[in-house]
């Protein structure tokens, strides 16, 4: 059986924490292949050398959990290359050690409250990208402070920020509002011009930070200069 | 000076470098780690338009005379503010220090402003060591990175007992501006060294003195508008912004331009080329052609006159460092004063959407 197929679904799982997106899509994933014997081998890469440890952490071990998780799949390897913590990240991902253990000496806290911070930013910007089309088609404040999660169009978009809402804990079913401040509580009319300049503040640095991400890889991997490995 | 049709610029360059990463200064031992940062650089330096690339070797370390090229005479610069990062665990002789920079003062220096350093963990030497730095070098500024590591310590805040010390000191002294490096950090590596909540505390409490927040708090812009909608002292830093999206992510720069435009506004924003890592040659004049699209999905933004890049370019850092700018270059600007925050921001009750 291939199963390449069922581990590049799996790694499609696995998001850059700050920037939202799908290591598959962000070209992280530099190689990916499984043995006969079911031994998934996949190496990723990241924009710059110096690419924060914990988020790269973060895409390392959530990609080795994945990927482990696939039936079939006897055992995973999951290699950071090209970083500065690459030794660190990829020993403790492999022996399972937390972040903390890894890092002996040089971090105190494990990386749940990091996660669930960037979960807050996209909570926030995916009502900008749910909420634009109705505000383009003509929609007012008191209409979108009245919209339900149960009355929009099923969208890619509004699946992801539920998802990120139900992490976190907020309001996420159809009868959630589309528009809800961080502790999860329905913006009132009056409030809701500049709620929604927020969220599109919000949606705009993350795309920013995503394009400027993509541009170094790109400038990376293509000069030979700075190509380390 | 930069003039296009018959409209003058008077342009301050607020972040710029005179680095050295040859690899004759790379720290035995730590040659990756030196490799590793100048190859961000070099990364970023990809960026602009490909016409204005270099070569590897020479990105590594430019001579006086290519600085004085670069920024003077090709480069339309009339001032230019230097920041020093240290780096001396990678570099022997350190990647960008005060030192280093003031070589070039002797040469430029009618045109270079130098900025300073403190840590407010080093204590009454440091102290010291600031107000000799201020005697030596008349500081009006510093660069502060907040997330440094520092002996046992794992990075401070600006808002910390101590830093309000220096923040005293500083302005006892005479230093106006404090540019606040908010931005990736690589150790402590679990630190997320971009929270600017400090920045507002401080710039409430020391509301004499101009807080300029580097790269605009990139990859955190919202973070950062949301708190410098604020504080009438705190500065957008557009170093980074220009160089790194202007060419290169055209629609993205569209954005964040008109985020900051609303957010924090024209009075409040610096240019900064960033040199090395960018000349500033194509930025000014790129920045001087280029208007807000007319797109729908850009049209609750502003558009930018001239005067709005006049400021930009130059005349709000001129007013923060007291530089000279010749009257007919002249435009008022509220920069260096004590405006009034986006109060309708603030209460909940602006936005043009909806």
């Amino acid at each position: 059986m291939n199963l390449r197929p069922a581990v590049w679904a799996a790694l499609a799982t696995v998001l850059d924490p700050e920037l939202d997106e799908p290591i598959t899509e962000l070209d992280f994933v530099e190689t990916c292949t499984v043995s006969p014997d079911g031994v998934a081998s996949v190496v990723l890469r990241l924009p710059t050398f110096f690419c924060a440890p914990n988020f790269s952490w973060l895409m390392v071990a959530d990609a080795y959990d994945a990927v482990s998780a696939v039936p079939g799949v006897t055992r995973a390897d999951v290699k950071l290359a090209d970083h500065h913590a690459a030794a660190e990240i990829n020993g403790g991902v492999a022996a399972q050690a937390g972040f903390v253990e890894a890092f002996s000496g040089q971090a105190v806290a494990e990386l749940d409250e990091l996660r669930k911070q960037f979960f807050r930013k996209a909570a926030l910007a995916g009502q900008d990208r749910v909420a634009q089309p109705l505000v383009d088609a003509g929609a007012g404040p008191e209409d979108l402070a009245a919209t339900t999660l149960g009355q929009l169009d099923p969208s890619p978009e509004l699946d992801r920020m539920r998802k990120r809402r139900a992490a976190l804990g907020l309001p996420h079913g159809d009868d959630a509002p589309l528009l809800i401040d961080a502790e999860g509580n329905a913006i009132p009319p009056e409030a809701v011009p500049l709620h929604l300049r927020r969220a599109r503040l919000q949606r705009v640095g993350i795309e920013t930070n995503g394009a400027y991400c993509k541009d170094l890889l790109k400038a990376r991997y293509s000069h030979p200069a700075t190509r380390t490995s | 000076m930069y003039e296009k049709d018959g409209e003058k610029y008077f342009i301050v360059d607020s972040h710029s470098h005179f680095w050295d990463a040859s690899r004759e200064n790379w720290k035995p031992g730590a040659e990756q780690y030196a490799k590793g940062w100048i190859d961000c650089f070099y990364g970023y330096h990809q960026l602009g338009p490909p016409e204005t690339h270099w070569d590897y070797e020479k990105y590594l370390k430019v001579t006086p005379e290519d600085f004085e090229r670069d920024m003077f005479i090709e480069g339309h610069v009339d001032y230019a503010i230097f920041q020093s990062t240290y780096l001396k665990e990678w570099y022997t002789n350190g990647f960008n220090t005060v030192d280093q920079n003031a070589q070039l003062l002797e040469r430029f220096g009618d045109r270079l402003i130098v900025n300073g350093r403190f840590d407010p963990r080093d204590g009454d030497e440091g102290l010291k060591q600031l107000e000799a730095d201020v005697a030596k070098y008349h500081l009006k500024g510093v660069k502060l990175y907040t997330a440094e590591w520092n002996g046992d310590s794992r990075g401070y805040k600006l808002s910390d007992p101590e830093a309000y010390r220096f923040l005293q000191a500083a302005q006892d002294l005479g230093i106006k501006n404090i540019h606040v490096h908010k931005g990736p950090t690589i150790w402590p590596l679990d630190k997320d060294a971009f929270d600017v909540a400090d920045v507002d505390h401080a710039a409430t409490d020391f509301p004499d003195l101009n807080f300029i927040v580097e790269h605009v708090g990139l990859p955190r812009i919202e973070d950062f508008c949301f708190m410098a909608v604020q504080e009438p002292n705190v500065y957008a830093g557009l170093s980074v912004v220009i160089g790194g999206l202007m060419h290169a992510r055209p629609k993205f720069f569209a954005k964040v331009m008109g985020e900051l435009m609303f957010w924090v506004g024209e009075d409040k924003m610096l240019f900064g080329g960033d040199y090395n890592i960018w000349t500033p040659k194509w930025q000014i004049e790129g920045f001087v052609d280029w208007q807000m699209p007319d797109e729908d999905q850009f049209s609750d933004y502003s558009k930018l006159t001239t005067a709005t890049k006049k400021k930009i370019l130059g005349l709000n850092a001129a007013k923060l460092y007291d530089i000279p700018v010749p009257p007919e270059l002249q435009l008022p600007t509220t920069a260096d004063e004590p405006a009034a925050p986006g109060q309708e921001l603030v209460d909940n009750t602006a936005g043009p959407r909806a």
